[in-house]
């Protein structure tokens, strides 16, 4: 009995080497705040049509894609044509410009192409604050009555489509027919 | 007097660095004492939400600047530390306090420690007291009277060394 309690050290010992070594390959993403609550509400000119004023309404009748990026963010250079493709398959996607210079912004799209639907300009990221932005990009998946149900940190790109947003899209149209 | 000269600029220059860094930290004015100290407490205590190790007030990461103006501009618009406080945590979630509150899940932090501490001294004690009863129990540290005549010819017979003058 006592020859197994002396053991013991050492188990627990190699216990906590499993779990720490698993936590070096744990996601450092940190789950939003913000899910299943509404999009916050914002007023802000859209980035295509400067004199146009965009609110949280324009997200409410479909499920669509919120993107937060800007031109100062080489992770959203490098999700840019995933973007692009998904909106080509039939996916709705808003783009959120964050503190970004807007003729920038009109000189990316004009040289990469588009995903966006239409983009709402964030210039000084107070809508980020809001939104619980840590950086871009950032992805939020909003359903059709303008609720976050998802957000998504760093790039998106096949496999995280595959994995994490079908099965949730697949998951919100179900639940948009019933 | 060259070499002093050059010493004496670069220290003029070094200070005029360190007088340019504190501005860069402390740009806000406040209305009073109480409030300047209230968003010293508020901002150690509320984690960068993009750099894990520190707090918006030792960040210079645009979102910790961001985070540390609207803070500010709370304070001074009359908010309590409370709902700024929560302001934050609906939007970044409990990450952001570094001292979380004690509900749910971060009991474990909490009091998680207190309890391995307190299960640590438990066994130490009942190991210290176990061995205590078994060396009294063989009453091994009381030496009989031939063994206290060997320890005293040890102690009196000549030492081999010459100390026992």
């Amino acid at each position: 009995m006592r020859r197994v309690l002396l053991l013991l050290p050492l188990l627990v010992l190699m216990a906590l080497g499993v779990l720490f070594f698993r936590g070096l390959s744990l996601d450092d993403s940190v789950p939003s705040a913000l899910i299943s609550k509404p999009f916050p509400a914002f007023s802000l000119p859209a980035l295509e049509e400067p004199d146009t004023v965009l609110t949280e309404d324009i997200l409410k009748g479909q499920i669509s894609l919120v993107n937060v990026w800007g031109t100062w963010c080489p992770t959203c250079y490098a999700e840019h044509p995933y973007l692009v493709d998904l909106s080509k398959r039939g996916v709705v996607i808003f783009g959120m410009n964050y503190k970004d210079e807007d003729a920038k912004a009109l000189n990316w799209l004009a040289e990469l192409g588009s995903p966006y639907r239409i983009n709402f300009v964030d210039a000084d990221g107070r809508l980020g604050i809001d939104l619980g932005v840590r950086g871009a990009p950032e992805t939020f998946l909003v359903d059709q009555h303008g609720v976050i149900r998802y957000k998504h940190e760093g790039d998106i790109n096949e496999r995280v489509w595959k994995d994490v947003f079908e099965p949730l899209l697949a998951e919100l149209k179900k639940e948009g027919k019933s | 007097m060259r070499k002093q000269a050059s010493q004496l600029i670069v220290l003029l220059l070094s200070s005029l660095f360190s007088v340019m860094t504190l501005a860069a930290i402390d740009t806000f004015t406040f209305t009073d004492e109480d409030t300047q100290q209230r968003f010293r407490v508020l901002t150690e205590e509320l984690r960068c939400p993009k750099c894990d190790g520190q707090s918006i007030a030792g960040s210079n990461a645009p979102i910790a600047n961001d985070l540390r103006s609207l803070v500010y501009q709370k304070l001074e618009n009359g908010e309590t530390d409370q709902q700024i406080v929560d302001f934050m945590v609906d939007r970044y979630g409990e990450f952001v306090l570094y001292r979380p509150k004690t509900t749910g899940k971060t009991q474990w932090l909490w009091y998680g420690p207190i309890a391995f501490g307190a299960v640590g001294f438990l066994v130490l004690g009942v190991v210290v007291f176990r061995s205590r009863r078994q060396s009294d129990d063989d009453n091994d540290n009381e030496l009989d009277e031939s063994e206290l005549n060997h320890v005293r010819q040890l102690l009196d017979g000549d030492d081999s060394t010459g100390r026992s003058s």
